[in-house]
């Protein structure tokens, strides 16, 4: 056991290709007069199966890099390389496949297509992927059905709870089984004890399905909760990157059990 | 994205917001509608104008003429073709042979004299003309008060109206005459009797010994070929019974119809009666079989006229036909049907400022929707196609309704217009027609110009940045 948190620098110890690869990373806005660096010179590695969580204060600028790891925006200079492909050289078209394939995402305020029911709503990425007809079905259901959600599929976003909502959104980032998930504060419109079953939720991904996570929030304590390593921004500058053991201890529990 | 599962999210989006969406689709099906009613309302027209020609015989009809005729008018294109081995006489022989060829229906003489009728002992002289019996069909003579001759030789005439009003002493002052019901006419004129007094061509020497023949020696200058070319005119009379009276114009009438009395044309010709071509024929000296002045032919298909035209040329008569007439004809109907297309698509064309408005008005509610789409991966052509295919979806749906309706509105007025001619105790007359490829074109045209409107909205919404798009809450 080891008391109290270890401060160390990001961690090492790990060889082999990052999940996640970001050299120097800018992204600018030209607002008027003003230039407003979102993202500033960001380097930083994500190893394969870690849980990072994006800390910092509201527009330090943790949107603007989980969206470029996305994919959902270009760098204005920098690097953003996933899975041996710099995002800043794709086309759209590469990137939108990115966007497919590698990563799914989940977002504070839920972003379901509200005129489509549950299972339609998960069944998207699908049809964007060309996915046969009949094998939509089932992936449809057995997602929905892993985020407590297999009653409920006929129903619209507006029928349901925050959390349910949520649930669903992630049902369908994890319909084409990525190997990324990017959650942009993803209890941030949930009370704690929903926000609570949706960590577990992509925690259980993390665990169970090896997914790299990356997740925005300015919640000290839920990062500390649920993250392996926090990365600290401010100004868009990173200012910090540390390695939560105690999380460590916990999902080394996970795993034993 | 497959095709079909953009059909299938495009037609579910538009069943979402159906209100707009369906007020997008009636303004196509406006467009459509107007579009087929204009062009239906064309063709019908013309259908209507091509069936009255062919059923008046002008378009399938050649009149033969023999080129001797023709070279006393000097006419520069005849002048070096029309050596004397090529010209013939319009004889019975040349009849026969024209009526053998490809695609000729018949061939048959037009017959025509003036001579005197007389009706209740008074006498009338006027132009008498044989009518074939295919024209027992014809416009003019369908329909008409009484009926058409029994047989080809029965001893029966048609009167023309004004004849008609002639042997009745009624002579309303000119420009009146359409006002005089036929039917007034028919009723006391309809099996009567009318005695036509005539002079029948004999052979020389006459074998009638009855009568007195007038002899005639037609050649008197020609002393070689007195004997063989002079024949006899009989003076004869004929009863005949008044089977029908014909409303038509005899002015406005091609050939063998510019007459006020009409004859079965087989009677006419076994009258033999004395023609102008007769005179004209003996003072030439030529044979001594009777040559005709003009022969109408009667072509199967107005399209052949001119296959037709040409082999009768090469046998060496002059032809002439109306085909001029149906080329200007067509034309003006092209331009009509044009106009129409023109005035039509304009409606169609404002529709689609309706579905570009439509759509771009969905691509500001649907920004959100957009942008959630492309964060799950749906690429600039996914977001493009699914735009594409809810203009297209609305342009068919449109279309098809706007057929139907334009269908409707066609029937409608011709209806109403039916009506209306009823009323004036005219026959009723289709002038709509709706021919299948007017559906698919009409239909293929609301497709085609709802993807050209939905390009715009298409690309910008393809162009929509999801970050943007995604920060809107
Ligand atoms: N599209 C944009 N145009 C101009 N400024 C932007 C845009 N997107 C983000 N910003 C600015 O960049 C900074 C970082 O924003 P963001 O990444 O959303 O911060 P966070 O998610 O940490 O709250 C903010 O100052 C924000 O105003
Ligand atoms: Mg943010």
């Amino acid at each position: 056991m080891t008391i109290g948190p270890v401060h160390s620098k990001a961690p090492s110890s790990h060889n082999g290709t990052p999940a996640v690869r970001i050299v120097d990373l800018c992204r600018h806005y030209q607002m008027g007069e003003t230039l407003i660096r979102a993202v500033d010179g960001v380097s930083v590695r994500i190893q394969p199966g870690e849980f990072v969580a994006l800390l910092g204060s509201s527009g330090s600028g943790k949107s603007s890099l989980l969206n470029l790891i996305a994919g959902l925006d270009r760098p204005t200079s920098g690097a953003v390389i996933v899975e041996n492909r710099d995002l800043a050289q794709l086309s759209r078209e590469e990137l939108a496949r990115h966007r497919l394939r590698t990563v799914g995402m989940v977002f504070q305020s839920f972003n379901l297509v509200s005129r489509m029911t549950l299972a339609e709503n998960v069944e998207l990425p699908l049809r964007f992927a060309e996915v046969d007809r009949s094998q939509r079905q089932a992936l449809t259901r057995k997602a929905l059905e892993r985020v407590g959600l297999g009653a409920r599929r006929t129903h619209r976003p507006s029928e349901l709870s925050g959390g349910e909502q949520q649930r669903a959104a992630l049902a369908r980032a994890l319909i084409n089984q990525p190997k990324l998930l990017l959650a942009d504060e993803p209890t941030g419109n949930l009370d704690s004890r929903t926000g609570t079953e949706i960590m577990n939720f992509i925690r259980e991904f993390n665990q169970s399905l090896k997914m790299t996570i990356v997740m925005v929030t300015h919640e000290r304590a839920l990062a500390e909760r649920y993250a392996q390593r926090m990365i600290f921004l401010t100004d868009g500058r990173l200012v910090d990157d540390q390695s939560n053991s105690a999380t460590v201890a916990t999902s080394l529990q996970w795993e034993r059990r | 994205m497959k095709t079909y599962d953009l059909t299938e999210l495009a037609l579910r989006n538009l069943r979402e917001s159906s209100l707009r969406n369906s007020l997008t689709t009636i303004g196509i099906s406006v467009g459509v509608a107007s579009l087929v009613a204009m062009l239906s309302l064309g063709i019908g027209l013309q259908k209507l104008a091509t069936r009255h020609l062919a059923k008046s015989g002008l378009f399938d009809t050649v009149v033969v003429t023999s080129r001797r005729e023709m070279r006393g008018f000097g006419r520069d294109d005849e002048r070096n073709t029309a050596s004397a081995a090529e010209s013939r006489t319009l004889d019975e022989p040349a009849r026969q042979e024209i009526e053998r060829l490809p695609d000729v229906l018949e061939a048959y003489p037009d017959i025509r004299f003036i001579t005197e009728l007389r009706y209740q002992d008074k006498p009338h002289l006027t132009m008498v003309s044989g009518i074939p019996d295919s024209a027992r069909s014809n416009d003019a003579f369908a329909g008409i008060p009484g009926t058409f001759f029994s047989s080809e030789t029965a001893p029966e005439v048609i009167l023309q109206k004004s004849f008609a009003m002639e042997l009745l002493g009624k002579t309303p002052p000119p420009g009146q005459e359409d006002d005089v019901p036929v039917n007034d006419l028919a009723q006391p004129l309809l099996g009567q009797e009318l005695t036509m007094r005539y002079a029948q061509r004999v052979s020389s020497p006459s074998p009638m010994g009855e009568d007195t023949p007038t002899r005639v020696s037609a050649s008197t200058d020609l002393a070689e070929s007195w004997s063989d070319e002079a024949y006899s005119v009989i003076s004869r009379e004929q009863k005949l019974k008044i089977v029908g009276i014909s409303d038509l114009d005899p002015d406005s009438m091609r050939g063998a119809a510019r007459a006020r009395v009409f004859l079965p044309l087989k009677l006419a010709q076994d009258l033999r009666v004395m023609q102008p071509s007769d005179v004209r024929d003996s003072m030439r000296g030529f044979s001594k079989q009777p040559s005709y002045s003009t022969i109408s032919v009667r072509v199967k298909n107005p399209k052949q006229v001119e296959a037709v035209e040409q082999a009768i040329k090469k046998l060496g008569f002059n032809t002439f036909s109306i085909l001029d007439a149906t080329r200007s004809l067509r034309q003006f109907f092209a331009v009509l049907d044009l106009f129409l297309g023109i005035f039509g698509s304009l409606a169609l064309a404002v529709a689609s400022i309706g579905i570009v408005n439509t759509l771009v008005m969905a691509i500001l509610e649907r920004r959100r929707e957009i942008g959630i789409m492309k964060a799950i991966g749906a690429s600039d052509g996914d977001v493009k196609k699914l735009f594409f295919a809810e203009a297209g979806a609305m342009g068919l749906l449109g279309g098809v309704v706007g057929v139907a309706l334009g269908w409707t509105i066609g029937h409608i007025i011709n209806l109403g217009t039916n009506i209306y001619l009823k009323r004036q105790a005219l026959p009723p007359e289709s002038f709509w027609s709706v021919p299948w490829w007017l559906v698919g074109a009409a239909i293929v045209f609301a497709f085609i110009v709802s993807l050209v409107s939905g390009l715009y909205p298409a690309a910008r919404a393809a162009r929509l940045d999801p970050v943007q798009a995604l920060r809107y809450e």
